[in-house]
């Protein structure tokens, strides 16, 4: 599903990434680990379109993420280390996601009242204004209503109390059958039992990939 | 167009509920409110009153301040939410860029052209209803003037915003395209140039370059061509030209800049790094 050949990112003259060839497959559940400044981040970041490679490629499903973004990305689900500050209310958040990626609004209320979330009475609040754990526990309910083919998370669980955590991991392993599952975290005891191959990475290259 | 105009509508909504919009508005309606309760509508200083020298007024205020607000409020608009990450998440939904950033840019549009054209709609209103004859020919013109203006700025602003990786940068880079800009319709500079013996040609091509220039003599044309107030340069570009030619002029060449610079603006979004 997601294919990386020689994939190197340069910023001026330091390497983030050194030619990374690494393939994930449907119905892998990948934890992604390393140090701080291992290159996990800018891997996310290329996979995503965010970033030109310097030299390689990406290809997910056999396409280009950055030339064919709009496709790919109606098959990758998101969720970021930190929530960002949206002003947009949480209605106004909602609307732009189901117009733009065909999510139904019922899935995200569905998904949220499932990690202890009441969207309903914050509707009209601005997102940025929620706690740490209400937006991180939104942005996890989003990223399962996409139901998409391949889910990201850059350490999700970050801003979440233990038992929003057993939600999250709960939630995950009920859906991630037939996907391909990405985790970015520091923490391999939390994520043991949803992955079936651990990938650490360090200095911009991957420096041992196993199953699990 | 669905997801462009959804991008814009919230652009819109969100920009709606920022404090610097409600500033914004306020400026620009106090300033016609001040002028009324000053009395400017009831003088009459060398050839200009009631609702025209009100006008002429606001539109030389909004000459000098109309593009600074422009450029701070809209090139954090792409380079600030780069910053503060929202454009990684907004992102990562299937939006095209161009769907995207254009939507910003019409979004953002609306919300710095409507409190300015709104402002001088009251003044025309309050004018009305207190019994002044109605300028309109004034009042189409800097119509036009104030939405060529906000396209040439919101256009600069937006090439700034996507080039610049932080927002203070791109702050940082708007007031100097605002002062240096400004400096160029200063007539003391020029005067200066002129006693430097710099060609005719070479002054007037900088002044009819500068779209705050082209502004301000297109906004004082409609009077007296041979007002000394109007300064040197503009005084030889309406002696040069037509008075119809210029006026058509003055509105299309910002409106070409702005939209020139969004379109490299767009294209730097598009090739570099989003994040």
């Amino acid at each position: 599903m997601i294919e990386t050949t020689n994939l190197t990112k340069k910023f001026g003259k330091t390497v983030s990434l050194q030619r990374v060839s690494v393939t994930f497959n449907k119905g892998d559940a990948i934890a992604l680990m390393g140090a701080n400044g291992a290159g996990k981040t800018t891997l996310i970041r290329l996979i995503m379109g965010y970033y030109h490679p310097t030299e390689g490629q990406v290809r997910i499903k056999g396409a280009d993420p950055i030339t064919e973004r709009v496709e790919i990305l109606h098959s990758v689900s998101f969720v970021p280390q930190l929530p960002p500050p949206i002003k947009l209310s949480l209605s106004e958040l909602i609307a732009y996601i189901c117009k733009s990626s065909g999510v139904d609004k019922e899935l995200i209320f569905h998904y949220a009242h499932e990690m202890k979330l009441d969207i309903k009475p914050n509707l009209h609040k601005s997102f940025f204004t929620l706690s740490g754990g209400m937006k991180q526990k939104f942005l996890i309910a989003v990223s399962l209503a996409k139901e998409s083919e391949i889910m990201i998370y850059d350490e999700p669980t970050a801003n979440l109390d233990p038992k929003a955590r057993d939600d999250f991991y709960r939630l995950i392993q009920s859906k991630e059958q037939e996907k391909l599952s990405l985790f970015v975290t520091h923490r391999i005891e939390e994520v043991k039992g949803i992955v079936n191959r651990q990938i650490y990475m360090d200095l911009g290259e991957i420096t041992s990939d196993e199953a699990c | 167009m669905k997801n462009l105009l959804l991008i814009a509508y919230l652009d819109l909504k969100e920009s709606i509920r920022a404090n610097w919009f409600l500033i914004y508005s306020v400026v620009f309606g106090g300033l016609i409110a001040l002028f009324f309760i000053a009395g400017i509508t009831e003088s009459q200083v060398m050839g200009f009153s009631g609702l025209s020298r009100l006008l002429l007024m606001y539109i030389q205020v909004t000459i000098i301040i109309l593009p600074i607000f422009i450029l701070v409020t809209t090139v954090r608009s792409i380079s600030g939410d780069r910053d503060s990450h929202i454009l990684e998440y907004m992102l990562s939904f299937p939006i095209s860029l161009k769907q995207y950033y254009w939507g910003k840019v019409f979004g953002r549009f609306i919300t710095v052209f409507l409190p300015v054209f709104m402002a001088m709609v009251f003044a025309i209103g309050y004018g009305a209803f207190k019994g002044a004859s109605i300028p309109w020919n004034i009042f189409f013109l800097y119509t036009g003037l104030l939405f060529a203006m906000s396209s040439a700025f919101l256009g600069i602003a937006f090439f700034i915003s996507s080039s610049v990786k932080s927002s203070e940068m791109a702050l940082g880079l708007s007031f100097f395209v605002w002062i240096f800009l400004l400096a160029f319709i200063d007539i003391a500079l020029i005067s200066l140039m002129l006693q430097n013996r710099m060609s005719e040609e070479l002054i007037l091509s900088i002044a009819m370059l500068n779209p705050m220039e082209i502004f301000r003599v297109a906004a004082i044309s409609l009077f007296d061509p041979e007002l000394t107030v109007m300064g040197p340069v503009a005084f030889t570009i309406l002696d040069t030209m037509s008075q119809g030619v210029f006026v058509l002029l003055s509105i299309l060449y910002p409106v070409i800049v702005g939209v020139l610079f969004a379109f490299l603006g767009y294209r730097v979004f598009t090739k570099k790094d989003l994040v």
